[in-house]
């Protein structure tokens, strides 16, 4: 690397994308994107003195000028049969492109509409309600998405989804790095019960820049049980956010999974609209080499009654640098609120760091709330242990990590997906177990 | 059961030992100590004799360093080994604090562990089905119900549950030489008895047990050939069973005054 490349690439890398390939819609779409435009141009990347970003590096993201995909990869369903969740429906994106022949949306539920966005812009349900929770307004990536995102998810789920909804977004090798801009958006009806598997994985060990944005709807009792799976190529840049509003008496039941990516970000904001929601957030990144792994929660409890519990996961191996931040704020109104936070981190080497910040406000004095973080190596007398029964060092070692990240993985409600996360987290932890 | 003609398994010559990287913090002083095939031996001292840190040592523990002396595990130089090659050999150390792994089920552990063995010895690895014939045999020797196989290594288990599973372990795996560090420690009578009466079932002409322990109690249950007295970091007196009796009536202090 030279070192002339990097000056003032950061600019440059902003302005290419703000060069992305403009996509043409109805007009109430058109103005969301015109502003969400003008809000990107003012905000730019954000700075390493933004509070929110100043432990996550994103200057390697810098050093790659990222086009907007025109021409698409072929495909087929070989390629993903990894990936694949049995009996699911399913929507597959191909570096932000729908691919029907990838999909299947033929176990039909009359209660389920999951169907591809750019099918619905015309819809007034969905004029009304997209774009209204992610705050473009603020976030340069949530603003970026919103003017380029071509196409994405649209869940719609009126009684019991019985069926696992899959949304499985590809990223192919390419010639050139991609900006790809998925996007998914869900509305939980009064009484609806769903799992969503929402995943982003790459083919190729490629370069790419996929920034994601999630809204999610929860009317009164309804309950959704959301895996998030972030396994994208070790050589992209992964930038995630989720909106989230809880109604009352719903259960948001979320399980994120970081994997992949050069550097990857997941910002999840979850706001307790309405009396006793329940809020259950668990989160692993798993990571080694230099990868950089961010998590950012902020749980909003805005009304009485709510519940809230956090369990978050870090293991960072080699020189890789995971970050936890999780901000908890209890509204003045939000009495009775029970909230549990638990950090919980392992640095598997001296190279390796792992920040984390548990953060509580609350501003009222009827709640029950607790959180703790710890970061910590391998314990030597369980390792001693292990030895003393036979088992080699390195094995013990994977052991204990295994089980340090199983904690999370079997909270996935979807077996063949804890097979599968299972199987990769040996290999990257490189061995039997 | 002494058979002077049996094979010796373990053999102990001026061992030293200290806390790995303190300077002067030596513990063991110069402890000989033979082991042969069949016998029961106990280790008896007060706090602080070094009695522990002697198990550990040979086990391989990391927190300390030997200085001096020699091991030899049937013939091979137990130092040069590590921890898990010393249990590979058939040493097994019984832990006096049995340690918690939360997301390792009790019966993955002891399949792992056995299978590892298995193949150590050239022979064929079980799978889960032929395993669990195994080690629901295992388990009623120790008195433990089944469900505890499905529970994560000792996590919420009482201290006598924690005991009881080292001796499991001890009869899955089927050492030639086990010690036992203190596995007496915390144990009501009744869990005693099982325990006693556990490791009693396990002894053949084979194998060998080591008792580290502070009180005569656990010798009332399992009855040593040899007791053997530590004291600032040697063995300072060798008996017979009756040197325990001795022991508890007199209490470590004629010993010392006699060392």
């Amino acid at each position: 690397m030279t070192t002339t490349q990097t000056q003032g690439t950061r600019e440059q890398c902003f302005e290419q994308l703000l060069l992305g390939k403009a996509v043409k819609s109805e007009s109430w779409l058109e103005q969301m994107r015109l502003d969400a435009l003008a809000r990107a141009q003012t905000l730019k990347f954000p700075s390493d003195r933004h509070d929110d970003w100043r432990f996550t590096d994103l200057s390697p993201l810098y050093l790659h000028d990222f086009h907007p995909v025109v021409t698409f990869a072929r495909v087929d369903l070989c390629d993903i049969q990894q990936f694949l969740v049995p009996d699911a429906t399913r929507l597959v994106f191909v570096d932000g492109s729908y691919e029907p022949s990838l999909s299947d949306l033929t176990q039909p539920e009359h209660t389920v509409t999951v169907a591809p966005l750019a099918d619905r812009f015309g819809d007034l349900f969905v004029e009304e309600n997209f774009g209204r929770l992610a705050p473009y307004k603020q976030d340069a990536f949530v603003a970026l998405n919103t003017n380029f995102f071509e196409d994405g998810a649209w869940i719609r789920v009126a009684g019991q989804a019985k069926a696992p909804i899959h949304i499985l977004h590809i990223a192919t090798k390419r010639e050139a790095p991609a900006a790809i801009y998925p996007r998914c958006m869900v509305v939980m009806e009064s009484g609806s019960r769903a799992t969503l598997v929402e995943e982003y994985a790459g083919l190729g060990n490629g370069i790419y820049f996929s920034n994601a944005v999630t809204e999610v709807i929860l009317e009164q009792h309804a309950r959704l049980r959301h895996v998030r799976v972030q396994r994208e190529d070790r050589n992209a840049f992964h930038i995630g956010h989720g909106s989230v509003v809880a109604g009352a008496h719903s259960v948001y039941d979320a399980t994120s999974i970081a994997l992949g990516a050069r550097v990857s970000r997941h910002g999840l904001h979850v706001t307790q609209r309405a009396e006793g929601a329940e809020i259950l957030l668990n989160g692993l990144a798993l990571i080694a080499g230099r990868q950089i792994a961010d998590t950012h929660t902020l749980v909003h409890h805005a009304a009485p009654g709510g519940k809230s519990e956090q369990l978050h996961k870090c293991i960072a191996d080699g020189a890789a640098h995971a970050i936890f931040s999780g901000r908890i704020i209890v509204h003045e109104g939000a009495v009775r609120t029970d909230s549990a936070q638990s950090s919980r981190n392992l640095l598997l080497s001296d190279k390796a760091r792992i920040d984390t910040q548990p953060q509580l406000e609350i501003f009222n004095d009827d709640v029950s709330c607790k959180h703790g973080a710890t970061v910590g190596q391998i314990d030597a007398d369980a390792l001693f242990f292990l030895r003393s029964r036979g088992f080699s060092a390195a094995h013990a070692r994977n052991l204990l990590t295994h089980a340090f990240a199983d904690e999370i993985i079997v909270k996935i409600p979807v077996p063949s997906l804890i097979d599968s996360l299972g199987r990769m987290i040996l290999e990257r932890i490189g061995g039997e177990v | 059961m002494i058979n002077k003609g049996s094979k010796i398994l373990l053999e102990v010559k001026h061992l030293k030992a200290a806390v790995a990287g303190v300077a002067g913090s030596e513990i063991l002083k110069g402890v000989d100590l033979t082991v042969r095939a069949g016998e029961v031996h106990a280790i008896m001292g007060i706090n602080g004799s070094g009695k522990s840190t002697f198990s550990k040592v040979l086990a391989g523990h990391p927190d300390y360093a030997v200085t001096g002396g020699t091991a030899s595990f049937e013939g091979k130089d137990l130092f040069a080994l590590e921890p898990e090659e010393r249990a590979r050999a058939g040493l097994f150390l019984a832990f006096q604090y049995p340690v918690e792994i939360p997301g390792v089920s009790n019966s993955a552990l002891l399949r792992l562990a056995y299978n590892t063995l298995q193949t150590q010895r050239g022979l064929e690895e079980l799978d889960p089905l032929e395993f669990e014939d195994l080690v629901h045999e295992k388990i009623k020797v120790v008195e433990m119900d089944a469900s505890f196989l499905d529970r994560s290594v000792n996590e919420g288990f009482s201290g006598g549950e924690k005991k009881r599973n080292e001796i499991l372990q001890m009869a899955v795996l089927e050492p030639k030489l086990a010690i036992l560090d203190e596995t007496d420690s915390g144990l009501d009578i009744d869990a005693l008895r099982i325990v006693a009466n556990s490791v009693n079932s396990l002894l053949t002409s084979d194998n060998a047990v080591v008792m580290v322990t502070h009180y005569q109690r656990l010798l009332n249950y399992i009855v040593p050939d040899y007791v053997h007295v530590m004291d600032g970091g040697r063995i300072v007196r060798t008996g017979g069973k009756e040197l325990a009796l001795e022991l508890e009536a007199r209490g470590y202090d004629w010993l010392r005054a006699a060392a």
